[in-house]
């Protein structure tokens, strides 16, 4: 009965449904037919005569998207760059915001997960902070630090801090007493028992905070480059609503997704690797 | 035994009962052991052997009283007192190999790469693990292979104490038995102290010179200190066939059936001291020694 492994027959599916999507989208743009009929003057006059801007098909995307991909770095000023810069710009900012919350995230983590005093101490300011949405930090970051490029920057590292910060504390403060214990009688000073025995127990639980927070940035900046603007994925997208040219909208909409997708996978490697069964 | 090589001094343990009073697992408990001995401690659970055990590796401290090895106060864990735990001593995301590693390395910090792993690979290959078996993780070995990996690292580590708590306990009989004898040979070619911990009568009667015995607790007391009488190298199958094998097993049985019980829960005169009763059972020496069939001295 089974023919097919069930990842080919989870693959038929997937391509079939993509294209069943696309034939539905395709058809439903070109029945919006453009009005030929005899006209009024003021029709005329309103410009009904001329093609309205409308959702693109996915064809007209398809070749946007070959047009912006065959040639993606391309710089013609500063309103006019390739998909390609205005992707590394957004992922430059993603990841030093990011790195910057993982540099203090993962230290305070483990000091909050090793001492229930530090915990206790500063589990109110955690709780406060946390729910605060990113872009709510956008006017202070702005007044502070005076730079719009290092204000975004900010906001990715506040809003991926947390979740890295409390799995790397929760992470740590359940490693299995029986696995310090053996570090305790072999002698291991405090620093050798957090990096080979610690790190290595709380690595999963920790990384899977990394994987959130790197999914969480990767949707905050596209927000914090609207505001910024200048250049970034996020700029890009609202540059071309105000250009209304959605072919380019739903073109980078696409990207944004691509570009997330492969940031998620590449944690996914890393939590593969550092997983472990008890 | 104030002079005896690991000496245990009016050991005390109490906890918080919970209602502002006091809970006393034990009291004044004291014994000591020889170098090159292998000691077994029997006790039902909530004795406070596992307690002991602690107390001994280190890991925690006793209300009071004072442990001695060498005529130094032991204090905190160290490399002289390795420790085998029932589960969990492997760490899951080290290889078998790696594992002995980390502690040889541990041990001989000077030594290269190559020394440790050398050492490592000499001692799985002694509890029976070489080949592919040793660069496996352990969720890919069986109970027995994981606790041989144990074993292994414990002594490769020459601790000048290696303390066993219940490490067969989790293993299936056939298993257990195997490994048993794995230790045994392993044993039997150094002179480690060994201390362990088990709830099986025949596995304590094959592997010790001495098996302590405990009462019920609160307020337990090691009560009774039983040496074997019977000549090693042990072997499983024929040491069931010594005349002393069931006499040493019928009073372990009758102690922990009933013994353990009548004797609990005694509390003791102030700084007095509990001192276990030498027991030595031995039907070797010609019917005119066998009444009594219990001697006991008082040490």
């Amino acid at each position: 009965m089974d023919l097919l492994s069930e990842n080919k027959r989870a693959a038929i599916w997937s391509i079939a449904l993509l294209i069943v999507g696309l034939l539905v989208w395709e058809m439903s743009i070109s029945a919006q037919a453009i009005n030929t009929g005899e006209l009024t003057e003021y029709e005329l006059l309103t410009g009904a005569d001329t093609a309205k801007a409308g959702v693109p098909p996915p064809s007209e995307v398809a070749v946007k998207a070959w047009q912006e991909l065959s040639n993606p770095f391309y710089d013609a000023g500063p309103n006019d760059k390739g998909i390609g810069i205005q992707i590394g710009y957004s992922i430059y900012r993603v990841l030093t915001g990011y790195f910057l919350a993982a540099i203090i995230a993962i230290p305070l983590g483990f000091l909050i997960g090793m001492s229930s005093v530090a915990y206790k101490a500063l589990n109110p300011f955690i709780q406060v902070l946390r729910p605060i949405s990113p872009l709510a930090w956008m006017p202070l970051a702005l007044f502070i630090i005076q730079d719009s490029e290092a204000s975004a920057i900010f906001v990715i590292f506040i809003c991926s801090i947390w979740p890295m910060l409390l799995n790397t504390a929760f992470g740590v403060a359940g490693v299995r007493e029986d696995w310090v214990n053996v570090a305790r009688t072999h002698e291991l000073g405090a620093f050798k028992t957090a990096f080979t025995v610690v790190l290595p127990a709380a690595a999963p639980t920790i990384v899977t905070g990394m994987r959130i927070s790197i999914g969480i940035a990767w949707l905050v900046i596209v927000a914090a480059e609207m505001l910024v603007g200048g250049t970034g994925i996020g700029y890009y997208v609202w540059n071309e609503w105000n250009n209304l040219d959605l072919t380019s909208v739903i073109f980078s909409i696409l990207m944004i997704g691509v570009v997330g997708m492969l940031l998620d996978a590449a944690f996914g490697l890393l939590q593969r690797r550092v997983a472990y069964v008890e | 035994m104030a002079n005896s090589f690991l000496s245990i001094e009016k050991l005390t343990q109490r906890y918080p009962d919970g209602k502002g009073g006091e809970f006393t697992v034990f009291e004044n408990a004291s014994f000591g052991i020889e170098k090159g001995e292998f000691v077994c401690i029997l006790g039902h659970s909530g004795c406070g052997k596992s307690t002991i055990m602690n107390i001994l590796a280190g890991l925690s401290e006793p209300t009071k009283g004072v442990v001695k090895m060498d005529g130094f106060a032991v204090s905190g864990p160290s490399l002289d007192r390795g420790v085998v735990f029932q589960n969990y001593s492997l760490l899951p995301w080290l290889t078998a190999l790696k594992n002995v590693t980390f502690g040889v390395a541990a041990r001989f910090p000077d030594w290269t790469k190559q020394q440790v792993e050398d050492r490592s690979i000499a001692f799985l290959d002694k509890v029976g693990l070489s080949g592919d078996a040793i660069h496996r993780k352990p969720s890919q070995l069986s109970g027995g292979m994981r606790q041989r990996v144990s074993i292994a690292r414990a002594f490769a580590n020459e601790p000048k104490l290696l303390l066993l708590d219940e490490p067969f306990g989790a293993l299936d009989a056939l298993t257990r038995g195997t490994i048993q004898e794995e230790l045994l040979k392993v044993w039997s070619g150094t002179d480690q102290t060994v201390f362990m911990i088990t709830h099986d009568i025949d596995e304590a009667i094959l592997l010790a010179d001495r098996i302590l015995l405990m009462t019920n607790g609160p307020l337990a007391r090691v009560a009774e200190s039983v040496e074997i009488t019977i000549p090693r190298p042990r072997v499983r199958t024929d040491i069931v066939e010594h005349p002393n094998y069931y006499a040493i097993r019928n009073h372990l049985v009758q102690f922990l059936g009933k013994r353990s019980a009548e004797l609990a829960g005694q509390v003791s005169a102030e700084g007095e001291t509990h001192s276990p009763q030498t027991v030595r059972i031995d039907k070797t020496r010609g019917a005119a020694d066998e009444q009594p069939l219990l001697q006991a001295v008082k040490t």
